[in-house]
């Protein structure tokens, strides 16, 4: 399945900005970067429960955020794109 | 069902290969160029020479990713193993099975049945499907003498016996696989089968698609905890995967000749994607090989109902259902292995 995952992390303070780095580092493992903090990962459950709960160690619920959107299995149909920064297709062909 | 993942090709000649977390990296003169999660990926497939750190190498063998390298026009020359694991009992017991020449027997005429049989509908459709062009007279001959070998081969007592009627049965398959070809005729025709190199358009075309599936036919028996290396019907040679080869001799006419054929008849590939060198070799222009790389991807998407499982599953995954069967079949839980026929 398709989640996209996005979220606001405060970052007045230096430990916000830390928490930053290492809610984007734990993005960037488990999916592609479509804009500064928009994630699309595609993982199965077990995989996003693990995300999920490496993320909620890391922020802090007082001052950050975080948003998942459920795209499911059929999430091609469910995006647009316009403009620059086109994405790939992780179940197309990946052929560089 | 495990889910089929994706591969990842490789065909920039200078891309470097690293790892940066959970993520496979490719650089070219130290410029990122594309990164994908390892979880995404089933294996690898890297055309050139530039290289992989041995990070990337350990990230995979631990996911169990394969990673293969391959020449620019697609020979091969090495893959990625980890530690040995899986189950020791289930490798023992293989090459247990291997040693002895019944059992071994046994096994390499199921490899070689159910190949011929395949073969044989291979042939058999297009006499379907073609009757006012084709020469349906060698065709029936063709098709009858294969379907004949199948007694033969109940009765081949030895591995030799067994080669014998493969070759055989070999032979009379690619003489007629020229009927297959229904456009470009003059450009592609294949002489017989050859290889190292190919010296025709068709052969270079089939080497190509043969190296893939040996590819994820290695990894799925690894990923099953056999040993491809040990075979019954392939004898053993060093770094050669004679399990591989022997389970993929079951695959080749639907995984491999049929795609060859379809992307010749379609026109998806003509005679100018590929490159004759000095000594007769033919190779793949780089188009082509990409062309003939998308065409295997999206192939291996498409959904069958396994014949034995009689389930729903990718192509893709056939490698691995077979592995699986086989490995089955060894530890004891099913009576005997069944091979991958197809009509």
């Amino acid at each position: 399945m398709l989640v996209l995952i996005t979220y606001d992390v405060s970052v007045t303070t230096d430990a916000g900005k830390r928490r930053l780095r290492r809610v984007a580092k734990q993005c960037v493992n488990y999916g592609q970067r479509v804009q500064n903090s928009v994630f699309e990962c595609l993982v199965d459950p077990t995989q996003f429960a693990e995300l999920k709960h490496r993320l909620e160690a890391i922020i802090d619920v007082e001052t950050d955020s975080l948003r998942y959107y459920f795209l499911g299995n059929n999430w091609k149909n469910r995006i647009e794109h316009i403009g620059a920064k086109t994405a790939y297709d992780p179940e197309g062909v990946l052929m560089i | 069902m495990r889910r089929l993942l994706n591969t990842l090709y490789v065909t920039m000649p200078d891309a470097y290969l690293a790892c940066d977390g959970e993520n496979v990296v490719i650089r070219v003169k130290d410029e990122t160029k594309f990164r994908v999660p390892v979880h995404n990926l089933e294996s690898i497939i890297c055309f050139g020479f530039a290289g992989a750190s041995p990070k990337l190498m350990y990230l995979c063998s631990e996911r169990g990713v394969a990673l293969s390298f391959l020449t620019e026009y697609g020979k091969f020359m090495g893959r990625v193993t980890g530690g040995i694991s899986g189950n020791v009992l289930l490798r023992r017991a293989q090459y247990r099975w291997a040693d002895d020449p019944t059992v071994s027997a046994r096994l390499a005429r199921r490899f070689i049945a159910a190949k011929i049989m395949n073969s044989r509908a291979l042939l058999h459709r297009l006499r379907r499907d073609h009757k006012e062009t084709v020469d349906s007279l060698a065709l029936d001959k063709a098709i009858t003498w294969l379907a004949g070998t199948a007694d033969r081969l109940e009765k081949a007592g030895n591995g030799d016996v067994i080669r014998g009627v493969e070759g055989e049965a070999a032979q009379v398959y690619f003489s007629n696989f020229n009927q297959l070809i229904l456009s470009q005729k003059e450009e592609f025709y294949l002489f017989n089968r050859n290889r190292r190199p190919p010296t025709d358009r068709i052969n270079a075309l089939l080497s190509f698609l043969y190296t893939l599936l040996a590819h994820d036919v290695t990894s799925a028996i690894e990923s099953v905890g056999l040993d491809p290396q040990v075979g019954f019907l392939h004898r053993e040679r060093p770094g050669r995967p004679s399990l591989a080869l022997d389970i993929m001799e079951e695959l080749r006419p639907h995984f491999a000749d049929r795609l060859a054929v379809t992307l010749i008849n379609r026109k998806q590939i003509s005679a100018d994607g590929f490159v004759v060198k000095e000594n007769g070799a033919v190779i793949m222009a780089e188009d082509t090989r990409k062309e003939v790389l998308t065409a295997w991807q999206k192939r291996k998407l498409e959904e069958i109902t396994h014949p034995y499982l009689e389930e729903k599953i990718s192509l893709g995954l056939v490698p691995y259902v077979q592995a699986l069967l086989l490995a089955r079949h060894i530890r004891g839980d099913i009576e005997d292995y069944p091979p991958f026929f197809w009509k």
